[in-house]
């Protein structure tokens, strides 16, 4: 892994490694270099499979975290490639030519973060959500609380117990 | 609303053109109609018994309790023996099992469903996701009362039940079937313009017909 | 040769003896699959109820003539089959309507069934239904033609077209029955059999698991009963022909019911033993292995 790191800390301005286990880790890259990264990775060092693509809504940093997991079968390695998006009017390239499966994932990430990945294909089709009319409902500043409470009738007499308190209760009142 | 919806001008064969308005002319548009039961009630009671002891599901898992329904088939529990069978087409099935949680795409779904299973029709809510919301009381997409959307005949609480719960649900469904208390269809068809707002309020892009058997 | 009008209500007796035997027929073998797969199984009188169920479902749709008209040939099928073969040898109340040129209307009503089942489910619009009809003519026709096969050399064997004479000509002692006197058309005609049974390995057709259920997907409530009774005659039916042809008919019902039920176990057995067959190997298998029987046997002969 940490050889890797500095293979690629050689050729890219990627951030510090954090290592995970010693068959995974983390590495940052700058938004414009991440897909030369990815093609480096998938041709160079054998890491094929793009295992998933998810987001990560830093609400308060108004940032986007994306992350990247690549996994090199033969080595029994995974590399998390991340990049930091700026959470306002989010775009990023898309990467369906590099891994075709990538455009699926864009798609979900449009629908559930708004994040926008210009030429993806089928990137408007709805994914999941069908006639949607908020904001994206996997940000951080979407309260699904109050849009549950809102949207679907409640049946009344829905109580809510404190765990730990209710359980001391129950054990008090039963005797011993 | 979707492309293949939309009102537009088809090409028949013989050339001559026409307007297709997919949802009129693909779909009955005709409400659903309380359908009495049968004059005689010795053939009325005949023929709730023989709906109670053939009960065909609707092989459609909803949620994750659809998981709970397999062993149902297996040598260990065995619900053919009570008479109990999955049809693969709702035109053939007459119980619902709403299967545990039910998000507003998948609802659209069990609508269309439910509307073509054949007079009488019943419910079963499994879960408790399908009573209240469950552990599902605060999603952004997932309906907390079932009952309001369609009309159940019965719940089966857990989260999730098990397979000897719902064995058992299905003989208390077949006593109110065979009390003749289970008239979901005909509840469905008084109380039409009820569901149906119920029911558009939570799916936003309604693009279906309003009734399509 | 005036016609005897006493014979109408006999066959109607045949018929109702017959449709009881096979509602009970279909159960048991049910439930023998259900054993072997360590289940119970369903009640033995599930069948009934299912139709009286289905008989009583309050409504029911229609997508065009053709939709009402499916079940009914098929039912027309099933009994067409049983009446025009005579069910009991020697008995001149069960010999039915059967005339000197029978076997080839029966083979005629044994499609007959299907095709208008075809129509029928072709009418429902259903792309399932479609499918399914497609995949069912493709399996039957190739399942029909060793069996056709078969008919013929029997037909060629006897220098007879009439049931009655077949079995005749099978009278006296088990060794003078088509199985023994021509191994190889009862052969090509009994693997067949178990294509036109619907049971696996050959009921991709009408499988809930492949695309749901094929040609009755749209079918429900009353049709679909009038279906199920079908199912309940088709089959002894086609058992009555194969036992007339091969087996050496029947003289009286227990025998009859005997042998009807061990040819219906034939296909049971091999239909627990073995998994499902896709169309097109269903199809290559019976023109490797079946139709090269028959037309040997046709040979032979």
């Amino acid at each position: 892994m940490r050889e890797l790191h500095t293979k690629l800390k050689s050729l890219f301005p990627v951030g510090d490694l954090t290592e995970q286990r010693s068959n995974l880790g983390f590495v940052t890259v700058p938004q414009e270099h991440l897909r030369a990264v990815l093609v480096h990775l998938r041709d160079r060092e054998g890491f094929t499979h793009l295992v998933l693509l998810t987001a990560v809504d830093w609400l308060e940093a108004g940032q986007f975290q994306l992350t990247y997991l690549l996994s090199n079968r033969t080595a029994g390695k995974d590399l998390g490639v991340r990049v930091m998006l700026a959470r306002d009017g989010a775009t990023m390239q898309s990467i369906h030519d590099v891994w075709p499966t990538a455009a699926t994932y864009q798609r979900e990430l449009r629908e559930m973060f708004g994040i926008d990945f210009p030429g993806s294909p089928r990137l408007h089709e709805e994914f999941i959500l069908e006639g949607w009319n908020d904001i994206p409902p996997y940000r951080r500043d979407f309260d699904t609380l109050k849009y549950a409470q809102e949207n679907y009738s409640e049946r009344p007499g829905r109580v809510t117990h404190d765990p730990a308190a209710h359980m001391k209760q129950k054990l008090n009142s039963g005797g011993n | 609303m979707k492309d293949e919806l939309k009102i537009r001008v088809v090409k028949g064969p013989d050339g001559v053109e026409f307007e297709v308005e997919p949802l009129k002319d693909y779909y009955c548009e005709a409400a659903p109609t309380v359908m009495p039961a049968a004059y005689i009630k010795v053939v009325e009671d005949l023929f709730n018994w023989a709906r109670s002891e053939s009960i065909w599901i609707l092989g459609f898992g909803t949620g994750c309790g659809a998981i709970e329904m397999r062993p149902l088939m297996t040598p260990r529990f065995d619900a053919y023996r009570f008479g109990v069978q999955w049809r693969p087409t709702p035109r053939q099935a007459n119980l619902f099992v709403i299967s545990g949680y039910l998000s507003t795409k998948t609802l659209k779904r069990a609508i269309r469903s439910y509307e073509q299973m054949q007079n009488p029709k019943y419910v079963i809510g499994l879960g408790s996701c399908t009573i209240n919301g469950g552990m599902y009381w605060d999603s952004y997409n997932t309906i907390k009362r079932l009952d309001d959307y369609l009309p159940v005949d019965l719940y089966i609480a857990g989260c999730m039940p098990r397979p000897e719960a719902l064995l058992a649900g299905f003989q208390d469904m077949k006593k109110l079937i065979r009390a003749g208390k289970a008239e979901g269809a005909n509840l469905y068809a008084e109380n039409f313009e009820w569901y149906k707002a119920n029911q558009k309020r939570v799916i936003h892009d309604w693009d279906m017909p309003d009734y399509n058997w | 040769m005036p016609f005897d009008w006493m014979k109408i209500p006999y066959s109607l007796l045949t018929l109702f003896i017959v449709v009881n035997y096979g509602f009970f027929l279909n159960a048991l073998i049910q439930k023998m699959g259900a054993r072997a797969g360590r289940r119970y199984g369903i009640p033995i009188w599930q069948n009934y109820v299912d139709m009286i169920k289905n008989y009583g479902l309050r409504s029911s749709i229609t997508h065009g003539a053709m939709f009402y008209l499916g079940p009914v040939f098929r039912l027309s099928g099933g009994v067409g089959l049983l009446l025009f073969v005579p069910t009991i040898y020697g008995s001149y109340m069960f010999s039915n309507l059967s005339f000197a040129g029978d076997l080839i209307l029966a083979l005629y009503f044994i499609f007959f069934g299907t095709l208008g089942m075809a129509l029928g489910a072709g009418e429902s619009g259903h792309p399932h239904a479609a499918i399914g009809v497609s995949r069912g003519l493709a399996q039957v026709s190739t399942a029909e033609l060793p069996f056709a096969l078969a008919v013929f050399a029997v037909a060629l064997q006897y220098q007879t077209l009439s049931v009655t004479e077949i079995v005749a000509a099978q009278q006296g002692g088990f060794l003078q029955w088509t199985l023994f006197t021509n191994p190889l058309a009862v052969a090509a005609a009994m693997l067949g059999f178990l294509g036109s049974m619907m049971r696996p390995p050959f009921d991709v057709v009408i499988a809930p698991q492949e695309i749901p259920i094929g040609p009755p997907t749209e079918y429900h409530s009353a049709y679909l009963a009038l279906m199920q009774t079908n199912r309940a005659i088709f089959p002894i039916a086609k058992i009555v022909i194969y036992m007339n042809l091969f087996f050496g008919g029947a003289s009286d019902w227990p025998t009859f019911f005997f042998k009807v039920f061990l040819i219906y176990l034939w296909s049971a057995f091999v239909g627990v033993v073995f998994p499902r067959f896709r169309v097109e190997q269903s199809i290559r298998w019976f023109l490797i292995w079946a139709v090269p029987l028959g037309i040997l046997s046709i040979i032979l002969v």
